[in-house]
Formats: C-alpha cells, structure tokens, sequence
C-alpha cells in the first residue's frame, strides 16, 4: 500500500445557489496530494481552483463528496476538534491586508494563534515569534508595526510567518503572489520553496502564474470549468500537455524573451469559457476546442493516464489528433 | 539619429504629487519621445512613476491629490502642460487614445456599449450620426467583438471581462488617436484571454500604423509586442534601447535583477527566481544619488552621492541608453555622448 496522501478529496462538488439556477463551480473532483508535496492548482478564472482550495480547509461549504486530511475526514476532524484541525492545516489568502486586522501590530497577530491555542508563556510566546520572524526574514524592528505601515512583499511574509505559527504540517495558499511586483514576488517564491524543504510542508498553491507553478511546484493540477482537465508531475506535463485546454493555456504563457517570442506559436481558443451554471454537454471544453470530434460533444471524457505520467480527461489525448500546435 | 519627427515629446518632466501631510516626487526628471508605429513599453514596479509619468500630462491622474507638473510635453505641436482644462480635454481625445486596466473605468455602465462609439466617433472624428453609428458597429467587429449588431445594443455588465476590454480598446479607437496608452490593460485577465487581447494590440497598431505606449510590469508583454523599451525606477529612467537589446542584453543592475526575477517559462534549465533584495526607496524623503543604490550589489560611494545620467552605449534606432557609470566602465562599455 501506498503512503496514505496528506489530501485526498473525491467526488467534491460546491454549487451556489443563485436566482437564475446552481452555479456549479466545482463539480465532480478526484484529486490526491502527496504529503510533502508542492502541488500547484492551475486555470483560468471561474474555473473553481480557488473554491476548491476553499473547500479543502472547510471556508467553503461542500455541496457533495468528502475532503480526507491525512486520512482524517475533513468534515468530522474540524466539528469534533476544531483547534485540533487549525493546527494541522492553515490557509494562506491573496490579500494580505485583508485577512489581518489593521488594528493588531505584527507582533499581536503572530500572537493571537498562540494565545488561542494557549501555548507556552510570555516568554516562550516571544521566542516562537522572534523564529517566526527569523523564518520568514522579517526583521526584529517589524514587531511594533501595524499592517498599513508595511509594504505588500511584508504583510505577505507575516500571514506566512502567522500560518506557520502552530507548525501545521499542511499549508493551502490562494494567488498568494498575484498581489505582489515582480522583484518582491521573487523573494516570497524563494521563501516558499526554502520553508517547503526546511520544514517538510505540504503545500498546495492556487495560482495563474504558470511561470512561477512550474519553479516550484512538483505536482500540478490543470482545472477547467469545475473539473480537472490534466494532472501529472509539472516538468513532464508542461513539456508535453497532453489535452488541448492545457495545450492552449501553455501556449498563451509569454516567455520574456523577444526572439522566442517572435518564433513562437500560440493557440489562441476562440470566445469566453460557457457560465458554469450551465455547462455544455459532453466534454466541457468541447465548445471552444480546435479539435474536438463528435464523441466530445456526447460523452464527457474521464482522466486517463497518458504519455507524460499524469492523466487528462480528453477522449482524443495521446492520439494521431490531439496535438493542436 | 532618427528621421521621422516624435508624435508625442516629453523633456524633462517632473511630477509632485501632494496629500494634505506629505508630498511625494512621482516622476523625477524624466525625457522620452514616442514616434509614430513604434510600440513602446515603459516598465517598473508599483510606485515607479510609471503610470503617473504617462498618465499625468494628459491630465487623468487621480482626483483628490493635488498635481503638480514641470516640463515640457509636446504633442501636435502644443505643450500639454501648458493647456487650460478643456483644451487639454479636447486635445486628449482627439490625439490620445487610452486603455485602462478596469474596463469599467473608461465604459458608462448606464449608457449601452455601442452609442458611448457612436457618440465619441461623431464628436472627435467628425461622423455624421448615422455614420458614427456604422462606424462603432465596424470597431466593434475589428476589435474581435463577435455579432456586433447585437453587441451594440447591450451594455457593459452584459459582457464578458475579455469582451468588455475589447469594447474598451474600440472605445479609444473611435475617435482615431494618434497615439494609444495602454494602462495595464492585461494584468487582470487569464493567460489566455491576455494573448488575444495583446495579439489585437499588435494588430491594430500595424493596420493603423499609430504608435503604442504600453505601460506594464508583466515582461512576458513587453517581449511580445514591444519594439522599445523604457526601464523606470523610482521616478527616473534607468535604462532604455530597443526590446531586443534590454531585454537580452540589460545593462543597468536594475533591469537585469529584475529580469533575472522573472522565471523564463521556456527555458530549458530551471535557474530558479533570482531575487532583488530589499524594497524601492520612498520618494518622500529624497536622497541624492543614485535611487537604486541601496539595493545595489556593485554600489560604490560615488553612487550614493551623484545622481547618474542616461549615456548611449549603442547608436541605432533606438539608442540604447543606461544610467549607470559603475556597469559602463567596469564592464569597459563605450559610450557615444
């Protein structure tokens, strides 16, 4: 038997109920993480990764299926010992400033988890902070700040240092990077691939960067609207993607240097993804896919495992006509 | 030198912007000109000035915050700095076409997409109204809008993100600018919908031959379309030649950590993101000197000290041009002026 995964969600559906029908923004997902894994969680906007990731910590209230933490079930874990759970498992949010009360200074907020979660005292409470901080590069004179008297890069760097607080052994972070420039964001990368080997973590990452998802992550999950289209080891399947969706959304990543980006060749699909309240029959990128066949449009294909290691849910991967470029 | 006169010619352009408490100095001293069919990208972090230095000669700075402008910023002939308000108005929507990055700060949601076309065809490029109608029709249909009878009659919370762009990019069409900014216009959108909205950038200035101010932090873009390159730090240009030259040859110690921050997604090695250490400085407090200098591996004391100036190291057209007198002579560069 395999080594029991740190996550393990099967059949998760989250659909919001809305005036003109259920929006169906996550319908129907399998996936398994590894523990001590870097996996990343990819797609376009209203593709369901960020309430998927919601789901997964239980800020986001399950329509169907179950979400396994460490073998645990998710659900029953946080009603029975809800403290238990937070020690476990944190959730890091795009926008720092806004997941921080303005009013608490870097200190205070570094102390709240501990102080709820009533461990040590004074002294040991200050110890954690300052290897909080240490761990996180922030320096010692960055106690006595509020959230608003720090840069983007900063306040970022405390909701990490704050996560990590109750040594979880699973972090779950939401576009952490999106927020932050290019030279910053760098320097939060490194730290999230140093504190991922320095502590063992498991770390799933909702991103659209895929530049930066293909640095640091190991594994990597491609979702379109609500379902998994490709998922595998992220060097093999960005090398070789084998369904068209991903396919495109590769394609479309520009690369920084002018005389590769004059040569290259993009997929541009044509049109928006269809209102996930009300998605097509079929396989759902069928609508907007170069190559798709009839049997697309019928039955809706299931991930099978393909050339690059992983698996894709395209009825045409790995055949003579799945290539698009 | 180049023949063809600039469209657009900003010289020595300094900007303060005041709050009741403090003031800050968004733009410090800073020349570029823009000529006609060219695609400019003018690049730096948040709070470089890079917005403020494009956006705030034509007036379109945020309200509330006390403006205020020196230089000189030539266009038609006319310095802009030197109009009354609505002149400047007139002057901006006749020459100047801009691309925001929210969609919905240039569209009246209240108004339906295709009259907010018509009524700026007819004003600024002279169309009679069954004309301007014909004409917004035709916009939206080039700028990739697909059944644009249909489209012209619906408003704008009625379209898509990528769609409502689009409508925006027709909307800084309709009154035939000489020149476009484009503010940002693809940070808020997917991959995919950024590389159509970037390929009709690239198309439209190519049909129209106008020229394109492309004001960015995503380097991915500038590699896409650009043809030049501005490099802004702290309110002062640091670097700027052809696309070519500073993106695969940076030369200021800026511009390449900020490169070599940026993961190729091509590559075949994985050189892992190099970072930048530290935070830009704050413009309220001014120090002499180089900006950079405190984040700078090779800074010398001279650095802290003397402001550098922009010296060409290459004679093209498009002058590659550094402000940086330590990487010039350490790295034996020669210099043209």
């Amino acid at each position: 038997m395999t080594e029991m995964p740190a996550i393990a969600v099967s059949g998760l559906k989250v659909h919001f109920k809305t005036g003109s029908g259920a929006v169906r923004a996550v319908d129907g997902i399998e996936l398994s993480i590894p523990s001590g894994a870097f996996h990343g969680i990819v797609g376009e906007s209203g593709c369901g990764k960020t309430t998927m990731a919601r789901a997964i910590v239980g800020l986001q209230k399950v329509t169907e299926g179950s979400v396994k933490i460490n073998g645990r079930e998710r659900a029953e874990w946080q009603a029975a010992d809800r403290k238990g759970f937070a020690r476990a498992v944190q959730f890091i949010f795009q926008d720092p400033l806004g997941s921080m009360s303005r009013r608490q200074n870097v200190y205070q907020t570094l102390e709240e988890p501990l102080l709820i979660h009533s461990l040590g005292n004074v002294a040991e409470r200050r110890t954690k902070i300052d290897e909080l901080l240490d761990l996180v590069a922030l320096p010692k004179t960055a106690l006595d700040r509020l959230p608003r008297s720090l840069s983007g890069g900063q306040r970022q760097r405390v909701s990490i240092a704050r996560a990590l607080a109750l040594n979880p052994s699973i972090l779950v972070c939401d576009e952490p990077l999106s927020a932050l420039d290019v030279s910053v964001r760098s320097q939060i990368v490194n730290l999230f691939s140093d504190l991922q080997k320095r502590l063992g973590l498991t770390i799933v990452i909702v991103a659209h960067d895929l530049a930066i998802v293909r640095e640091i992550c190991s594994g990597v999950t491609v979702m379109y609207l609500g379902r998994i289209a490709e998922e595998g080891v992220t060097r093999p399947l960005f090398a070789d993607p084998a369904h068209p969706y991903s396919q495109s959304l590769l394609s479309a990543v520009p690369s920084p240097d002018p005389r590769i980006e004059a040569k290259r060749r993009r997929i541009l699909l044509a049109g928006d993804p269809p209102s996930p309240r009300n998605p097509p029959p079929g396989c759902r990128f069928s609508t907007r896919c170069p190559v798709a066949v009839a049997q697309c449009i019928v039955e809706e294909p299931n991930l099978r495992e393909v050339k690059h290691g992983g698996s894709a849910a395209c009825h045409l991967a790995d055949t003579e006509h799945h290539t698009i470029i | 030198m180049r023949q063809a006169p600039a469209i657009y010619a900003v010289d020595n352009l300094v900007i303060d912007l005041f709050t009741p408490t403090i003031s800050v100095r968004a733009v410090d001293g800073v020349s570029f000109h823009i000529h006609k069919g060219e695609t400019v990208a003018i690049v730096g972090e948040s709070g470089s000035g890079k917005t403020v230095m494009t956006l705030g000669p034509l007036g379109l700075l945020l309200e509330g915050v006390a403006v205020d402008l020196k230089g000189n910023a030539a266009a038609d002939g006319r310095n802009l700095l030197a109009l009354n308000a609505a002149e400047l108005s007139d002057m901006r929507a006749r020459y100047f076409g801009v691309i925001f990055q929210d969609p919905m700060s240039a569209l009246n949601p209240m108004l339906k997409i295709g009259p907010q076309l018509a009524e700026q065809a007819r004003r600024y490029a002279g169309l009679s109204a069954d004309a301007a109608k014909s004409e917004a029709v035709s916009l939206l249909k080039r700028t990739g809008i697909p059944d644009p009878e249909d489209r012209y009659d619906r408003y704008p919370h009625e379209l898509s993100g990528g769609m409502l762009q689009r409508a925006m990019i027709a909307l800084a069409l309709a009154s035939k600018p000489r020149v476009l900014i484009a503010d940002e216009p693809t940070t808020a959108l997917d991959a995919t919908v950024q590389a159509q909205i970037l390929d009709l950038i690239r198309q439209i200035q190519k049909e129209d031959g106008i020229a394109v101010v492309l004001i960015t932090h995503d380097i991915g873009a500038v590699a896409a379309i650009a043809n030049r390159v501005i490099v802004l730090y702290a309110g002062q240009i640091v670097e700027e030649g052809s696309a070519l030259d500073v993106l695969t040859e940076p030369i200021h110690p800026y511009t390449r950590g900020l490169l070599a921050s940026v993961p190729d997604f091509r590559s075949e090695t994985s050189s892992g993101a190099r970072e930048i250490p530290g935070l830009p400085p704050n413009q309220i407090k001014l120090e002499p000197g180089c900006r950079f200098a405190d984040r700078c591996a090779l800074v010398q004391l001279a650095c802290r000290v003397r402001r550098p100036h922009l010296q060409t190291i290459s004679v093209d057209a498009t002058h590659h041009r550094v402000a940086c007198p330590v990487v010039i002579s350490a790295e034996g560069i020669a210099v043209y002026d």
